[in-house]
């Protein structure tokens, strides 16, 4: 199987040409806003943090900000700092530098004069940029150069028994096909990580599923908060989830059945080709944001209720099996899978219909989320949103 | 009457109504190749879980054949299970490490 998609002598072939505007704090996001409203072809961030932290809340948005800037989604980087942030955008510059040939540029906004003239600097050379990246042209990609994503957000009861098993299906499909898949979300494995461990390709992978879920709880634990007091939420129990297992076993179904080869911390890309974990938040702009980062170049999202989400540079396919979602919220869902409820068609059918859907994604085809330009972006913090 | 729940397992003790069922209604579901017929004992929304056994007060929920909580209260068949009448129990790390 094969894809159109972008060739990048860095590793994966991209399937969108973005020129990323990139705040390297949240004091330039909304300059960088600006200049992307102003140049065809650029997408921008809106970045929440990038100042006055800890070491290790600064680690994990230079993991977002370098990860955004290598995916291979992305074209080429306009950088766009204040001047006084916790890593300097010279400096973000050249960590991008260290591990892409792409272009990328910075501009500082003490530096230029104010906002007018960073502006008309950063937008002139991504007027620039954006022209050189309409040149590129699409070419035949192994489907094996393909990194999933496989989210679940918005969940109800139909999630668990429906659209997550048809994710999982997916997952296999192209597993066996040699493309890659991740998961994230570690929170919602909780009550389940003995099932996700099973999956596990070696024991020190298995434990340390289950040492992720320990650490979670106890991390709560420690400010007095309880795992199961958010979970599930009032959403979740309206549409049929009691508990934070039965949430747990619904959500990893989404992974398939094939063997997990590597756990990865937030924000990491992985090395080792087939299905992986990512520990992330619950939260998912968050999980969405670090899989992204983590250089996923296509997100599958399902959902029971609905949900409008999307990201700048890794577009996000909506999918419910809830047939009033689908109807109610056409406008944001993608692909109805309500049939497997009604027993028209089965889970692995679902399966089958989500791999043509991602292929098509794959060659361009515009998400609702990314007809939309919906740009969400969260950076988890070493509180973990506690 | 077509089947209107799915039972995850067969080890399940809840099944999961696909459409709305009213009270006094059947709830029809497939356990292996057998169909298997309760009574709903109360209103059971869309999607919602339905006991298909008595469970006793700090009991097993089981759903996808696994325990997704324990009973607050005796939940006879054909019963609403929800977050009002189960909940959620501590994990044993230890003991699923290898």
């Amino acid at each position: 199987m094969e894809f159109w998609g972008y060739k990048r002598p860095e590793g994966r072939a991209g399937i969108r040409n973005h020129v990323l505007i990139l705040p390297a704090c949240a004091c330039a996001s909304e300059s960088c806003r600006v200049v992307a409203s102003q140049v065809r072809g650029t997408v921008n961030i809106i970045f929440n943090t990038g100042c006055s932290d800890v070491a290790a809340n600064t680690e994990m948005s230079q993991r977002v900000l370098t990860g955004f800037a290598w995916h291979p989604n992305v074209y080429g980087v306009v950088i766009i700092g204040l001047g006084c942030e916790s890593v300097p955008h010279q400096e973000l510059k050249r960590k991008i530098q260290a591990r892409t040939k792409k272009p990328v540029v910075s501009f500082g906004i003490q530096e230029e004069g104010g906002t007018l003239r960073t502006i008309e600097k950063a937008t002139r050379a991504a007027r620039e940029m954006a022209a050189e990246a309409a040149m590129q042209p699409r070419e035949l990609c192994d489907i094996s150069e393909l990194l999933l994503a496989i989210e679940c957000g918005g969940s109800d009861a139909t999630s668990g028994i429906a659209s997550n098993p048809a994710a999982g299906e997916l997952s296999d499909l192209l597993v066996d096909l040699g493309a890659s898949t991740m998961i994230s979300e570690s929170i919602e494995w909780i009550g389940a990580e003995h099932v996700l461990a099973r999956r596990a390709a070696t024991p020190e992978i298995h434990n340390r599923i289950i040492e992720i879920c320990r650490e979670y709880e106890e991390h709560l634990a420690a400010v007095g908060q309880n795992c199961r007091a958010g979970q599930p939420t009032p959403g979740n129990k309206a549409g049929g989830i009691s508990t934070l297992d039965e949430k747990s076993l619904g959500c990893i179904r989404k992974g398939g059945t094939r063997p997990i080869v590597e756990v990865l911390e937030q924000a990491i890309q992985p090395t080792i080709p087939g299905a992986s974990v990512m520990d992330t938040a619950g939260y998912d702009i968050a999980s969405i944001t670090s899989m992204a980062a983590g250089g996923c170049t296509a997100m599958v999202f399902t959902t029971g209720r609905g949900t409008p989400t999307g990201n700048a540079i890794m577009p996000v396919l909506k999918i419910t099996a809830n047939e009033k979602t689908y109807r109610v919220m056409e406008d944001n869902m993608d692909v109805d899978l309500s049939g497997i409820i009604r027993g028209e068609y089965t889970i692995k059918e679902g399966g089958a219909i989500l791999l043509k859907a991602i292929e098509d994604v794959c060659n361009g085809k515009m998400t609702k989320a990314e007809a939309f330009g919906f740009s969400d972006v969260a950076v988890d913090h070493i509180c973990r949103f506690i | 009457m077509d089947i209107n729940a799915l039972l995850m397992d067969e080890r399940d003790n809840v099944a999961t109504c696909v459409v709305p069922v009213a009270r006094g209604q059947k709830v029809m579901y497939k356990r292996g190749d057998k169909t298997v017929t309760v009574e709903a004992a109360e209103d059971i929304p869309y999607c919602h879980k339905v006991a298909v056994t008595d469970i006793k007060k700090g009991g097993q929920v089981t759903k996808y054949g696994e325990m997704i909580g324990e009973a607050d209260t005796d939940i006879h068949v054909g019963c609403w299970v929800s977050h009002l009448n189960i909940h959620s129990v501590p994990r044993d790390y230890d003991s699923e490490l290898v």
